[in-house]
């Protein structure tokens, strides 16, 4: 330290000084005289037109809210369109006794507490001469209402707003989502000027996932205004850019089809364009009308919605999990020929039942309670898809290891969100040793693979899961990021490419003739929809146990209550030499199978033969190759 | 004894004659009396700037009651003193920041505030005092203009707490500590080729960094602060009431307690950031430049302490305080007349405001502590 002293030179540090405050005074005369020459041209250079302006407030800006953008099914039938609508609101600062008026328009139309909630809400955010509204929608009869009674109601006013209408509700309500009124926690999160003036936000679905795009930017215009409030002349415009209008993927046709197939019953169909990963069908039933949400449901109708047992509100194809059962199958005896342990010819003993080596435990093939027997002597790998042989698989998972059968499924993504533009997508579960470490804290046991190889046990699998890995089915390998949306104002949007799922060309072709077999052999466990069929179709049906069945007691449908009956579901391609389309099936409770299967023939059969859907699948497969 | 004082030209006045009590309690009378002058007009200003409130002016009235007294301590503290608290202040000041980013308490978003048994305050604040307290004592024993590698410790000490606000987020504050701890670097006389060279640094790498670090909303964020004007229903809508508040008020201004855009609740923030709109709009340019007038010589005074101190510590703590305090002034004035990006400063000695009032008033204590230096030989 006395070192740094002894270097000082206080005589040239105190000249340095003097030079550097000079310096500084002279910057900050100079910056204060910007500031000044700032002022003086604003309030004298200025003057008149800031006066002017000034004067009581007469010129006002006032947001335009950009025109949401549309939504269109492939064919281009408008499915999301804005109609106009008429609201009531109040400029606050016009109104002499904010309370009287309240009361005395609440003698005029219903307002509910809702909505004197959302109005008061809003009333403490809002900029000076700001109209805040306070009822959506007026009807005819209530416009006209506060139309003789204006005069007596200064600051009240009436305006014209577009606001979303879905003009197939029911059946998109689950493909599409909603908008709603702008919440407080969404007031937080969005950007203030860009929603200044609108009322609703995407929800949920394709609406919220896009909301970006779909919103659009904030116009806005400067106007004169009388001392009422009543725009007298528009002084200055700046138009909104509306929102980028959508194209989905989504088939009309195919989607009320598959909602039909499912009528009353609980699941969910999902089909994916096997040449680009575009969702043809979405439907989850029961559904509900979007229309309820837009603008704000009432909390009779939310709650019938919220508290009914087939929970509408839920998204069974995104959301849903359900153990995939034999569906697993093709997927599994493609791993079993990849990883070597299996060929086309190799054989297993089928009793009807399996049993690990040192285990008294018997696994049990769901044929034992029909034949009492097993399928076949010998159950080679065409069989054992076609007729869902359990014992074949059962030894082929005993054989792969949990692990193994984790690193051959996942590729055709199990287990991982399938990245589906919408909202609230679920990722299944595709059970390992260290899933089961990580999550449970519990080793794993041997007989806990015979089940996953089933697709049973931990496993599960979202519908569009399957229906993405029905994908990777149909093209040998070939799946994508499924995409609700097509085209973005009139750019195609592909979808992105997953990993293909690597195998030889003989491995595919077995599973794949596998498949055919389940509908077209004689004994295919699906062969009841190959009646009449003009084309040909590959499948694979699947039931999944919705309770676990004790060791000795035999399962009987009819004593099971309703809601304990077996998930069926199905998985298919079609056509078989050229797929255009893949599906997947759930239903709940269905009791098997045999409940998913005809959905999805019909589901392929409006695809591929009705001509009234308007755009030719072939065409479609073409132009995306 | 005539010669004496002939040799000692600061004792010959009043002062020295008769020892008063600013004398005795070390104060600088032209910076007490400029100060003064600016809190009486601030109060005027912001009883009509906030509606006619009795109560906030008492409020802020309580609040520079604090200030002064904070101010007139600060004083009787010997300079060495605060040189030899400064790395401790800097210690504890990180820690306290470091206590925020982890359990602070927020307000639209960041936090920035740290509530020790129902008093709220903002460490943040206190470090526009204690950084460049930090960087004077570090530099004071060392050979001016500082060599190389001092300078790089400087840069540290400086960018340790700007980080740390930085992420609170509160990136207006962490500009101006900087701005106040690279002011004592200033003004410690570092060679103007290290100051050229850091502006070209800087505008050679802020390329890259909007063009690959950014996203695009990010970018759109920063155009919009750059001018504000562009976005009409947001920031911009401030501006352009601000403006109109000012541009309405001409030369004469409307009269206190006149203005219709002020009065109406047009203008946003209209008691605290943007309160010379207020002030431009009743009092006009003419109330503009008594204010000005007033900033400027307050501003000459902290420059006339600094070129008479004693210590190098001295003479770099008055520099960058002064200096600090006049970005204030051009900060928030620039912004609210739509020159500047908006940013939350709020203008000194005139805008409400708790913690900010009393950091100022230390500061200014702190600068007649140098102002004593010079005088006297304390106790």
């Amino acid at each position: 330290m006395p070192q740094h002293i002894a270097l000082k030179d206080p005589h040239r540090e105190a000249r340095i000084y003097s030079a550097r405050t000079i310096t500084a005074i002279l910057i900050v005369m100079g910056l204060l005289a910007l500031i000044l020459s700032r002022y003086y041209s604003l309030q004298i250079t200025e003057y008149e037109t800031y006066r002017t302006q000034s004067e009581r407030n007469r010129v006002q800006l006032q947001p335009l809210p950009p025109k949401r953008g549309l939504i269109y099914d492939r064919n281009g039938v408008l499915l999301a369109d804005n109609r106009p609508s008429h609201l009531l609101s109040i400029v606050v600062e016009r109104v002499p006794d904010l309370e009287e008026t309240l009361k005395e328009l609440q003698k005029l139309v219903p307002i509910s507490a809702s909505d004197l909630e959302n109005f008061y809400k809003k009333k403490a955010r809002r900029r000076p001469y700001e109209t805040v509204p306070l009822r959506f929608r007026l009807t005819e009869k209530e416009r006209a209402q506060l139309a003789v009674n204006r005069h007596r109601l200064p600051g009240v006013t009436v305006e014209a707003q577009l606001l979303r209408h879905y003009t197939h509700g029911e059946l998109f309500a689950h493909a599409i989502g909603y908008v709603g009124r702008i919440n407080e926690r969404e007031a937080f999160e969005l950007d203030s000027t860009d929603y200044r003036g609108t009322f609703h936000v995407g929800k949920i679905g394709v609406e919220k996932y896009y909301e970006d795009i779909l919103h659009g930017d904030v116009g806005y215009q400067n106007v004169e205004t009388n001392a009422h409030g009543r725009v007298l002349r528009v002084l200055e415009r700046f138009d909104p850019t509306p929102g980028v209008d959508l194209t989905l993927h989504l088939d009309i046709a195919l989607q009320r089809t598959a909602q039909e197939a499912l009528g009353d019953q609980r699941g969910a169909v999902v089909a994916i364009d096997p040449a680009n990963g575009g969702v043809l069908a979405l439907v989850s039933t029961p559904g509900f009308d979007s229309n309820l949400f837009v603008n704000g449901i009432s909390s009779a109708d939310y709650s019938a919605l919220r508290d009914s047992p087939d929970v509408p509100l839920f998204n069974r194809a995104v959301q849903g999990q359900y153990p995939p059962g034999s569906t697993v199958k093709p997927m599994m005896a493609l791993a079993g020929l990849e990883s070597g342990l299996i060929t086309p010819e190799y054989t297993v003993p089928d009793p009807g039942w399996y049993r690990l080596p040192g285990d008294s435990r018997r696994y049990r093939d769901w044929i034992l309670k029909i034949r009492g027997t097993g399928h076949a002597p010998r159950v080679a790998l065409e069989m054992a898809i076609a007729e869902s042989c359990d014992v074949y698989f059962y030894d082929l998972a005993r054989r792969l290891t949990i692990d193994g059968m984790y690193d051959r499924l996942h590729p055709f993504g199990l287990g991982e969100r399938s990245g589906v533009d919408t909202t609230n997508e679920r990722r299944g579960v595709l059970p390992s040793t260290r899933w089961k470490r990580d999550n449970l804290n519990q080793p794993w046991y041997p007989g806990e693979t015979l089940s996953a190889g089933i697709g049973q046990g931990y496993m599960l699998a979202t519908p569009v899961q399957l229906a993405v890995a029905t994908t990777a089915l149909a093209t040998k390998g070939r799946h994508w990021s499924p995409r609700l949306v097509r085209t973005i104002d009139g750019e195609p949007a592909p979808a992105p490419e997953l990993p293909s799922v690597k195998a030889t060309p003989e491995h595919w072709q077995a599973v794949q003739e596998a498949m055919r077999a389940v509908v077209h052999s004689a004994r295919g466990s699906a062969r009841k929809i190959a009646q009449g069929i003009e084309y040909e179709m590959a499948g694979k049906t699947g039931t999944a146990q919705v309770i676990g069945i004790a060791q000795n007691e035999i399962y009987r449908e009819e004593d099971i209550a309703e809601r304990h009956r077996n998930h069926g579901l199905f998985i298919a391609f079609a056509p078989f030499e050229a797929p255009t389309i893949a599906v997947a099936v759930i239903v709940e409770n269905g009791g098997g199978s045999s409940a998913a299967y005809p959905i999805a023939r019909r589901v392929i059969d409006t695809w591929l033969l009705d001509e009234a859907t308007g755009e030719s699948p072939v065409a479609t497969a073409v132009a995306a190759e | 004894m005539s010669d004496y004082l002939r040799q000692l030209p600061d004792r010959s006045s009043g002062l020295s004659r008769r020892p008063g009590a600013a004398q005795r309690f070390y104060l600088d009378l032209p910076l007490l009396g400029l100060l003064l002058a600016l809190t009486a007009f601030g109060m005027v200003v912001l009883y009509s700037a906030s509606g006619q409130d009795m109560g906030a002016v008492v409020r802020q009235g309580r609040f520079f009651l604090v200030g002064y007294v904070v101010m007139i301590v600060a004083a009787q503290v010997r300079l060495q003193r605060f040189e030899r608290w400064g790395p401790w202040f800097y210690l504890g000041g990180i820690g306290l920041l470091v206590a925020v980013d982890i359990a602070g308490v927020g307000a639209k978003g960041a936090q920035r505030w740290l509530s020790v048994g129902g008093f709220r305050f903002q460490p943040s604040e206190v470090m526009k005092l204690v950084v460049p307290m930090t960087v004077a004592w570090y530099l004071a024993d060392r050979t001016l203009p500082p060599r190389f590698k001092y300078l790089i410790v400087c840069l540290g000490i400086i960018a340790v707490p700007a980080a740390l606000i930085l992420i609170q987020p509160d990136l207006g504050t962490a500009l101006l500590i900087a701005a106040s701890g690279l002011f004592v670097v200033f003004m410690a006389g570092i060679g103007w080729s290290y100051i050229f060279g850091a502006a070209v640094l800087a505008c050679a790498s802020a390329w890259p960094v909007w063009m690959y670090g950014l996203k695009e909303y990010q970018q759109q964020r920063i155009l919009t602060m750059l001018s504000p004007e562009s976005d009409k229903l947001g920031a911009g809508w401030n501006i352009i009431q601000s403006k109109t508040a000012i541009g309405s008020g001409g030369w004469d201004g409307k009269g206190w307690l006149r203005g219709t855009q002020s009065q109406l609740d047009f203008l946003p923030e209209s008691h605290t950031d943007f309160i010379i709109a207020v002030l431009g709009e009743e009092f006009g340019l003419r109330g503009v430049v008594i204010l000005m007038g007033l900033y400027l010589l307050l501003l000459l005074r902290g420059f006339w302490i600094g070129l008479h101190a004693r210590s190098s510590y001295g003479r770099m703590m008055a520099g960058s305080l002064t200096l600090t305090f006049f970005v204030y002034i051009f900060v928030n004035m620039g912004m609210v007349a739509g020159l500047l990006p908006v940013v939350g400063v709020p203008l000194p000695l005139v805008s409400a405001g708790g913690t900010s009032v009393v950091t100022l008033m230390a500061g200014f204590g702190l600068l007649m502590a140098v102002s004593a230096e010079q005088r006297t030989v304390k106790h």
